[in-house]
């Protein structure tokens, strides 16, 4: 029993100072590089103001396909060295990944409307981020259906590295369909070279995202270990009054 | 050889016959399919520019949720009885029941949806032009839609009304399969040839065939614990 907590032990130490860290981090990044996109940072030239809604919507593009990449690392690691904190990490991870798609989907939306005049265009990138949003909830949905945890974590594993093998497969396809159904007509905002007075506080905006995934992911984890403990003091509370 | 493959044979015919007796299960998709496909002109109007140019979409997406219906069932009802435990401690790997499972089934209930899937098009004022195409992708779709859906089908054969939760899991996953069966409809039946995306579909159902029994084995190894 020891052995097995020990681990989790040393995450719970050194997870509990580096939460608030993370987010008074977030807080400060993601507010300053906010700030700077909206108030100090050039208007585009084409798009005017409206491209500034660039500064929340890249970096959670950015963000939601790390957090993928890295619930399907965990969930390798879970399924090849049967590691418990590992299995937490992805089923943590999964809402905070979700969130951040969502967030990315929502933007894009409300960018679109003034800039190509409708609030869903059926683009390729736009299309392939909504099935990465249909692949968070099947993998949240499979881990409520089962009762035992160690199922669950086995079953929404193998789920997680299915979706993460499709997920390049997906891309190329909707590529490839978007291209035939509806020719490039579609606004390309990142250029290759960006000046820094954007990529500056695109780049604080991300790493402030990235932080605030860390965050809650680590929070996540914290109270499945502590719902994971307190379920096994109520066994050991029935066993010794039974 | 042929030794090796007997048992794989055994669970084929076993999954084969079962499909086909016992209270006409594996027909049952077929009336779905049909249902959902008469419905189309309900909805959208009898004219048949508006059906032609619909068409194609209609028939692949009354395919695809028609191809989840027997998902349900796939393992479930072999992990109950503990035929699933009996295949697993034998010789046969599970990989090869899970292949031979999604066969089974495609030949059972796919086949006679691909089959189907001409007489629909042309109800839906497809062009006969069209018609050995619309076959072929059907087939090819519906290999694709049976080998993922057998993955969500073996996560989900431990839980309870696993139904929705398939399509939740496989829905996504079935988005290049759709794409390239669809476009070569299109094409088909726009005089355009639809060789190239016969081709990708071809490839993404074979994708699908490759790495469905392992993902289903681990599913169902899991599930058996």
């Amino acid at each position: 029993m020891i052995s097995t907590f020990a681990n989790p032990h040393r995450f719970m130490s050194v997870s509990k100072p580096a939460i608030p860290i993370l987010f008074a981090a977030a807080a400060l990044l993601i507010g300053v590089g906010v700030y700077q996109g909206l108030f100090v940072a050039p208007a585009d030239y084409r798009q005017g103001d409206a491209a500034r809604i660039m500064f929340v919507h890249v970096p959670a593009a950015w963000v939601c396909m790390a957090a993928y990449a890295s619930m399907a690392a965990a969930s390798f690691s879970s399924l090849v060295w049967r590691h418990n904190l590992a299995d937490l990490a992805a089923k943590s991870a999964a809402p905070a990944g979700a969130a951040f798609t969502l967030i990315c989907l929502a933007t894009g939306s409300l960018w679109g409307k003034p800039i190509w005049n409708t609030w869903w265009e059926w683009d390729a990138r736009m299309t392939s981020v909504l099935v990465l949003f249909f692949l968070y909830l099947g993998y949240m949905a499979i881990w409520r259906a089962y009762e035992t945890p160690q199922t669950a974590a086995r079953a929404a594993a193998i789920l997680c590295l299915v979706g993460a093998i499709n997920l390049p497969i997906i891309k190329f396809s909707v590529d490839w369909w978007s291209t035939l159904h509806q020719p490039a007509s579609v606004l390309r905002a990142d250029g290759p070279s960006m000046p820094a007075s954007y990529l500056t506080p695109l780049l604080t905006v991300a790493l402030g995202y990235l932080a605030l995934f860390l965050a809650a992911t680590l929070t996540g984890m914290r109270a499945e270990v502590y719902a994971r403990r307190a379920e096994i003091m109520m066994q050991r509370r029935v066993a010794a009054e039974g | 050889m042929s030794d090796a493959f007997r048992p794989v044979r055994a669970v084929f015919m076993r999954e084969l016959s079962l499909a086909w007796s016992g209270g006409g299960g594996a027909a049952l998709p077929l009336g779905f399919f049909a249902g959902a496909a008469m419905l189309t002109p309900l909805a959208l109007g009898p004219a048949p520019e508006l059906l032609r140019a619909a068409g194609p979409g209609v028939l692949f997406i009354a395919l695809s949720l028609s191809s989840l219906l027997p998902m349900e069932r796939l393992f479930q009802a072999d992990l109950e009885d503990g035929t699933l435990e009996t295949l697993a401690s034998s010789d046969v790997g599970l990989e090869s029941v899970a292949l031979a499972k999604v066969f089974a089934h495609w030949t059972a209930t796919g086949l006679p949806l691909a089959l189907l899937s001409p007489v629909l098009w042309l109800m839906l004022q497809g062009s006969e032009a069209a018609l050995g195409y619309v076959l072929l992708a059907s087939v090819i779709a519906g290999l694709a839609f049976f080998a993922i859906g057998a993955i969500g089908a073996a996560l989900a054969a431990g839980v309870r009304r696993g139904g929705l939760l398939i399509a939740l899991i496989a829905l996504p996953l079935y988005a290049p399969a759709m794409i390239f069966s669809a476009s070569a409809v299109y094409a088909a039946a726009d005089g355009r040839s639809p060789v190239a995306s016969l081709m990708l579909a071809g490839a993404s159902a074979m994708a699908a065939l490759a790495i469905s029994p392992f993902a289903s084995a681990a599913a169902l190894r899991t599930a058996l614990d």
